[in-house]
């Protein structure tokens, strides 16, 4: 039987220790990992505790970041509730293995502390693991602070579990910006926390004697699209079971998370939409905004990646106020406009309201983005809005050195 | 039991491919080996074990298979040294008896013909088409000291 940890009512944790206390709480039972920066201290901290008897679990050394998640399946297959945690080029060189963890239906959890992809070489933050993932058929949860980074591991065991639901859970936080920065945070006893995940109920595992199972079988043109077609649905099907987490946990703790979180939309004619710890300094911009120039700008967060919640993503687009929405991406775009412009314009594009749309690149290998920044942009919305039309350039890189660098123009008038 | 392969077996000559939908097949393409429980099955001999459609002792792969090793009884030591090195435990041995080979999965390496220590070997290569009737018909007889 574990120790109880004796917490205080409110810590002051940085987002890689909140997510370990998480993985902790839950009773991780096998975490293989390999270190990297900037994830490493949530998985060296699910070591001290194994060592120091604080969960009953086994941390498993591994040579790899490829061998740390195929440690995982097979702890998984076999019937353990089971996480770890990587970054950057430790995610890509995971990438094979996390479509394996979510063909196979495996409710692994994993911390991603989101860093720039090489080359150039850089351990800062950006998105460029986290768009890497988003085929690769997990469920994708953004922490924008260390108090989420540790709420949101602990929905993400209840949310992938659920067995109409059984899929991998990544619950991704900003490099360095959230994963080392402290801030108060507020936990739940251990016996609460562990009472909101709840036991794992193992399916089809290995270590049942009685029911030998191949897990991971291989299927041809006969089989293979029927199984992909099962899990897509699987995926957009757990959208409701979602929501209940969120609704259970608001219950138990008073913290609200939804899968788009929206910030003064009510009455907003422009908006951004972001992702990770720029929320924050987004809505501090917005708020400054809205009292000393009066202009109304909203923010839209989508907290959930993978499903893409089109459908509260119209709800949030869907106001006939909102003239002008900047989507703005933390991943190089690789000769394509940024995810999130993709994704919220094809929302949009079936709504009756069809805000202008454009894109911001900014943020690569942490370059800061600061307020004043946030409101230039803010104010550049409000000028397509009054003009009707996009009156830059429709993608557009923000923070940048040199010349503007900008492509394509609106053939809207 | 029946030692010839049987193309009546496997999930494409049961249908499934007509039968089952998107939505029906497992999660996770997790397959059960038996029907229900079957703690024993260790204990068991294959042939009365109660393996699932599903499971790759029933599906048949005879099709992958261009040549074929036919056994000869009469030769036969029952050394097992084929039963012991064949890659997908396609010889049938019950007590230490050699009783043939299992075609259904058998894939026609020859591995078991390559260590068959007799004179002459008790196990020999034949195309797939030749019956084995014939192929034992006109088996070699023992070599001569050089």
């Amino acid at each position: 039987m574990a120790k109880e940890f004796d917490l205080n009512e409110v810590e002051v944790w940085d987002g890689n220790y909140a997510a370990s206390q998480a993985l902790r709480q839950a009773q991780v039972d096998v975490v293989a990992a390999y270190p990297i920066t900037p994830s490493t201290p949530i998985v060296e901290g699910y070591g001290g505790y194994v060592a120091n008897g604080y969960v009953d679990g086994e941390f498993v050394m591994v040579e790899s970041e490829h061998a740390a998640m195929s440690g995982c399946i097979g702890a998984a297959a076999s019937g353990g509730r089971v996480a770890t945690a990587t970054s950057s080029q430790g995610f890509a060189l995971m990438a094979e293995v996390l479509y394996q963890a979510s063909g196979m239906r495996l409710p692994i959890v994993l911390t991603v502390v989101n860093r720039a992809l090489a080359s150039p070489l850089n351990v800062r933050g950006d998105h460029s693991d986290m768009y890497l993932g988003r085929d690769s058929g997990w469920i994708q949860i953004d922490a924008f602070n260390s108090q989420e980074a540790y709420d949101l591991p602990l929905c993400a065991f209840k949310i992938g579990e659920d067995t109409s639901v059984r899929l991998p859970v990544m619950v991704h936080q900003d490099g360095f910006t959230t994963s080392h920065k402290a801030q108060n945070v507020t936990p739940l006893k251990d016996a609460v926390a562990y009472g909101f995940v709840g036991d794992y109920v193992p399916v089809d595992e290995m270590l049942d004697f009685t029911r030998p199972v191949t897990h991971g079988a291989q299927t041809e043109e006969d089989w293979h699209y029927e199984h992909k077609a099962k899990q897509h649905k699987a995926l957009l099907d757990s959208r409701p079971v979602i929501d209940k987490v969120f609704a259970d946990f608001k219950e138990l703790t008073g913290r609200e998370y939804k899968r788009v979180e929206t910030y003064m939309m009510e009455d907003a004619e422009v908006a951004l939409v972001l992702l990770g710890s720029s929320v924050e300094t987004a809505i501090l911009a917005a708020k400054e905004l809205r009292e000393k120039e009066g202009i109304k700008v909203g923010i839209i967060a989508p907290r959930c990646i993978r499903p893409f919640p089109y459908d509260l993503i119209r709800d949030a687009i869907d106001t006939p106020s909102l003239k002008s929405v900047c989507c703005m991406d933390k991943s190089a775009p690789g000769g394509a406009m940024g995810m999130l412009f993709n994704e919220i314009s094809a929302a949009a594009y079936t709504t009756s309201s069809r805000p202008l749309i454009s894109n911001y690149i900014y943020g690569l290998g942490g370059r800061d983005f600061a307020i004043e920044e946030a409101q230039r942009i803010m104010r550049e919305q409000k000028a397509h809005a009054d003009a009707g039309h996009i009156t830059t350039n429709i993608q557009q890189f923000s923070g940048l050195r040199g010349p503007k660098l900008g492509f394509y123009e609106t053939r809207r008038s | 039991m029946s030692l010839q392969g049987n193309d009546n077996r496997g999930i494409r000559e049961l249908g499934a491919e007509k039968k089952v939908g998107w939505d029906e097949v497992t999660q996770g393409v997790a397959l059960n080996s038996f029907v229900g429980e079957s703690e024993n099955s260790a204990f068991l001999k294959a042939e009365d074990r109660d393996y699932n459609d599903f499971s790759s002792y029933t599906a048949t792969v005879a099709s992958w298979r261009i040549i074929k090793p036919v056994y000869n009884r009469d030769v036969c030591i029952d050394c097992q040294n084929c039963w012991i090195w064949c890659p997908d435990t396609s010889i049938i041995s019950r007590d230490k008896q050699m009783l043939g080979i299992d075609y259904d999965h058998c894939k026609g390496c020859g591995v078991c013909v390559e260590v068959c220590p007799t004179n002459p070997k008790s196990l020999l290569m034949f195309n797939e088409a030749e019956e084995n009737d014939e192929a034992l018909a006109g088996w070699p007889v023992k070599e001569k000291k050089k």
